[in-house]
């Protein structure tokens, strides 16, 4: 496959540097450049792309290839938006001694991720920060469920409830307010530790991963048809992204792609995902600052958006939409014109909305300058979507890696770098304004066609990447196919994983008060993050 | 304060009144899949398109024939319509109040006599009518319902769901569905509740938060599982990291199938848990013929 040749040249400054220690492995696209690595050169690879290249470090997972190469892979995704290509760097860790170098100091965005590979598979971290345990809770015993010799199905002894330890706040004065799993709200389960002096936060610790469910294991242990209706139930609110984002992934594996028209109603169905969940957190914003009124009408505009997703797709979140190869569904000429009806009704009612809210002036006030996230934090962190684009992140994989119709369509992205709550709000809203230019122009210019394109048994052994930019960042799924139309590997990349840690930041300094909505500025899935 | 009073009063009254109507969903709707029993040639293709294990067969020999149990699970189901897709005996209706009592309720076993060709020969035992079994259901049910009388309190748990069912249990607030028009709230601690509405699948990380809550909730307490994975666990069933449904960790009185159940079916199965649905409101069995001439009338 040849290499872009923006790629190409980083390659041959690389190869420069590095020397025969980087191989140069073949990649299934253009713009996708795969490199084999020394475990010693990681780090240096890593700090590489993320100061020289600009990359952005968007995935590290493992795998247990011990079977096939005696050895577990790391695998490093970097995002080269300034080159439009990935890179994707492998790294060997030997069966025998499985341990790896940290790169969280070099590239704080990895924390996370690399404690995941240590608790999945057992690869133990040196020179990590904070290598506690993060997926598998405290009371879990000695097992590392992605090993390919851990069966999906093994029974483990009951939960005993260890507790965890936080990190100490002490101070005159300090006190710490636990809260969760099980939340005051209708939210899902996440614990936050806030240590407080009077009102302020000084310090939020976060634990996560009380929605694991296995889901990369169950990955391997499906037909790669039932997968689609798996990473539709990654998280709710993203049903249809992620189901696209694997349907890439295996597509791509296939070496097939998606009709014209199936990718145009994609983008619809990704825009109208888009449009309920901006709305029903806009309003959600409002209510977390005691601005009710503005949160019933914006409910009631995401009821509305849920019908016709429901009249379109004959599910209100979209689910059964998706599948490989295209879309299950058509939508007639009197669906469209229902589809455009509905955008310029929704147009205006939202524009109302807007309105509201601007002449609320107590409402801007609680949400300027609050839960401020930084440029350069964000930057640090690898922070994406939405929040990334409210703190100085002019990013969009629409724009940067067009998939589906978005090559098609004008669009602009918003983007601010204040970084407070105000901007996170902002950011949807003028989002949502796009969305609507985006659905008519994709209905207005609707290819005619088939919506399926065939798919047969995918290949064994092909390894892909899929990505969607869904409604709160970028999605990724990266696949390994096996024998028998089966996976060996899916990784899973919920923007929500990488962009917790920014809720610590920007909380810091604020009134507990405000927590709630500054959570909800982000709105990030616990179940996408903990899968 | 003049735009607020103006929106209001320009958007007018936007709540449904269900379940004294129908519940407004769309033809095109998946809901419950009805099953041509009779007619039913073969089992095995929805079987292996289906993802969840909804549909599932066991073959047994008896004498010199053999046997086929079919079972239709719709607490594992979600709705996909994929068995549809492939079968003609299978078809998808809209109807989405499907809440149950009991968690047998859900299933529906039909027997077939098998050809050699593993395709049914005949139909020898049609699913049972789950009526008398809802009856026996809303009998244990009456003591609790009539302490709880006409108001009651509601804590959400979510014990590892996709967030899927909490968007539709958040549209219960809204405007549109009102829960509070019934004198229905959701309250802030388990220590306030009558009632737990609980999605899932419950995660081993999660199970102990989860019994923790049950054991805060004052007696007498009613637990509603919410969604295929808060019924069975469904698309991620068992597994290392889940217990499956909620009842394989407390007790539940009520379940809802549905992936995710909708507003209308979220309402449907909190009434029923509580005794209050109106006697003329379109319940589970209801055909399609009977939901028409129902609104019709």
């Amino acid at each position: 496959m040849n290499l872009l040749p923006s790629l190409r040249s980083i390659l041959e400054e690389l190869t420069q540097r590095f020397g025969t220690q980087l191989q140069h492995a073949p990649a299934p696209q253009p713009d996708e450049l795969y490199l084999h690595a020394p475990p010693e050169l990681a780090g240096a690879l890593c700090s590489t792309f993320y100061k020289k290249y600009h990359g952005r470090l968007a995935a590290v997972f493992a795998e247990d290839a011990r079977a096939a190469e005696h050895a577990f892979f790391v695998y490093y995704l970097y995002a080269l938006d300034a080159a439009h290509g990935f890179v994707l760097v492998r790294v060997p860790i030997p069966a025998d001694k499985p341990e790896m170098n940290s790169v969280t100091d070099a590239v704080p965005a990895a924390n996370w991720q690399e404690r995941e590979i240590q608790d999945l598979f057992g690869i133990k971290l040196f020179g990590h920060p904070n290598p506690r345990r993060c997926v598998l809770h405290d009371d879990w015993p000695e097992v590392y469920p992605l090993r390919k010799d851990f069966d999906l199905h093994t029974k483990l002894p009951p939960f005993t409830g260890v507790r965890h330890k936080f990190r100490e706040v002490e101070g005159e004065g300090v006190f710490q307010v636990p809260v969760g799993p099980v939340h005051a709200g209708i939210i899902e389960p996440g614990h936050f530790l806030f240590s407080v002096a009077g009102e302020p936060v000084l310090y939020l610790q976060l634990r996560m991963f009380y929605a694991h469910k296995g889901v990369e294991k169950l990955f391997e242990n499906l037909p790669i048809p039932h997968c689609v209706r798996l990473a539709e139930s990654i998280s709710g609110d993203s049903s249809f992204a992620h189901a696209i984002a694997f349907c890439h992934a295996v597509e791509r594996a296939a070496g097939i792609e998606a009709p014209a028209r199936a990718r145009a109603l994609r983008t619809l169905c990704l825009e109208l995902e888009r449009l309920y969940n901006h709305v029903g957190d806009i309003g959600a914003i409002c209510t977390d600052v005691g601005f009710v009124t503005a949160h019933m009408h914006a409910m009631r505009l995401k009821e509305r958006v849920l019908r016709v997703n429901e009249e379109l797709t004959g599910n209100r979140l979209l689910r059964g939409m998706a599948c490989l190869g295209g879309v299950r569904f058509d939508f007639d000429a009197d669906q469209l014109r229902a589809l455009v009806t509905f955008v310029d009704d929704f147009e205006k009612e939202f524009n109302d909305l807007v309105e509201l809210i601007r002449c609320n002036s107590g409402t801007r006030e609680r949400l300027e300058t609050t839960g401020v996230l930084t440029p350069q934090i964000a930057r640090d962190l690898g922070i994406v979507g939405i929040a990334g684009r409210a703190s100085g992140f002019d990013h969009d994989l629409r724009r940067e890696f067009p998939h589906d119709f978005y090559d098609q369509v004008r669009f602009t992205v918003p983007f601010f770098t204040e970084g407070d709550v105000q901007r996170r709000m902002v950011v949807r809203r003028e989002e949502l304004f796009q969305s609507f230019g985006i659905i008519r122009q994709v209905v207005g210019k609707l290819p005619a066609g088939p919506i399926q394109t065939k798919i047969g048994e995918v290949p064994p052994d092909c390894v892909a990447l899929g990505f969607v930019e869904g409604w709160r960042g970028e999605i990724f799924h990266w696949i390994h196919t096996a024998p028998g139309n089966r996976l060996a590997r899916c990784k899973v990349k919920d923007p929500s994983l990488q962009n917790w840690p920014a809720l610590s930041e920007a909380i810091m300094g604020n009134i507990v008060p405000d927590f709630p909505v500054v959570n909800k500025s982000f709105n990030l899935s616990y179940s996408g993050t903990d899968r | 304060m003049f735009e607020t009073l103006r929106q209001s009063l320009k958007t007018g009254v936007v709540t449904t009144s269900y379940p004294t109507t129908p519940a407004e969903v769309s033809s095109r709707a998946r809901g419950r899949p009805e099953i041509d029993w009779e007619q039913w040639k073969d089992a095995r293709p929805a079987a292996a398109v289906c993802p969840t294990g909804a549909i599932e067969f066991v073959d047994e020999p008896t004498g010199r024939t053999v046997s086929r149990n079919v079972t239709l699970d719709l607490g594992k189901c979600i709705f996909c319509g994929l068995c549809a897709d492939v079968d003609p005996a299978i078809r998808m209706t809209n109807v989405c109040e499907l809440a149950a009592c009991l968690r047998d309720e859900l299933r529906h076993t039909a027997q077939y006599r098998l050809n050699d060709d593993g395709t049914h020969h005949r139909l020898l035992e049609a699913p049972g009518k789950p009526e008398t079994l809802e009856t026996v259901g809303r009998q244990l049910r009456a003591s609790i319902q009539s302490v709880l009388g006409r108001s009651l309190h509601i804590r959400q748990v979510d014990a590892g769901s996709c967030n899927g069912c909490e968007m539709e249990i958040h549209g219960l607030n809204s405007p549109v569905y009102d829960i509070e028009r019934f004198g229905i709230h959701f309250v802030v601690s388990p220590r306030h509740a009558d009632m737990l509405l609980v999605t899932g699948p419950v995660t081993r990380n999660m199970e102990l938060a989860l019994r923790k809550t049950h054991d805060a909730t004052p007696e007498p307490r009613l637990v509603v599982a919410v969604g295929a994975c808060g019924c069975s666990g469904g698309i991620f069933g068992r597994n290392y990291a889940t217990c499956g449904g909620v009842d394989s960790v407390i007790p539940v009185d009520v379940y809802i199938p549905g992936c995710p159940p909708n507003p209308h079916a979220l309402l449907h199965g909190i009434l029923l848990a509580i005794g209050r649905l109106p006697p003329n409101a379109p319940r589970r069995n209801d055909s399609d013929a009977q939901r028409i001439k129902h609104a019709l009338a």
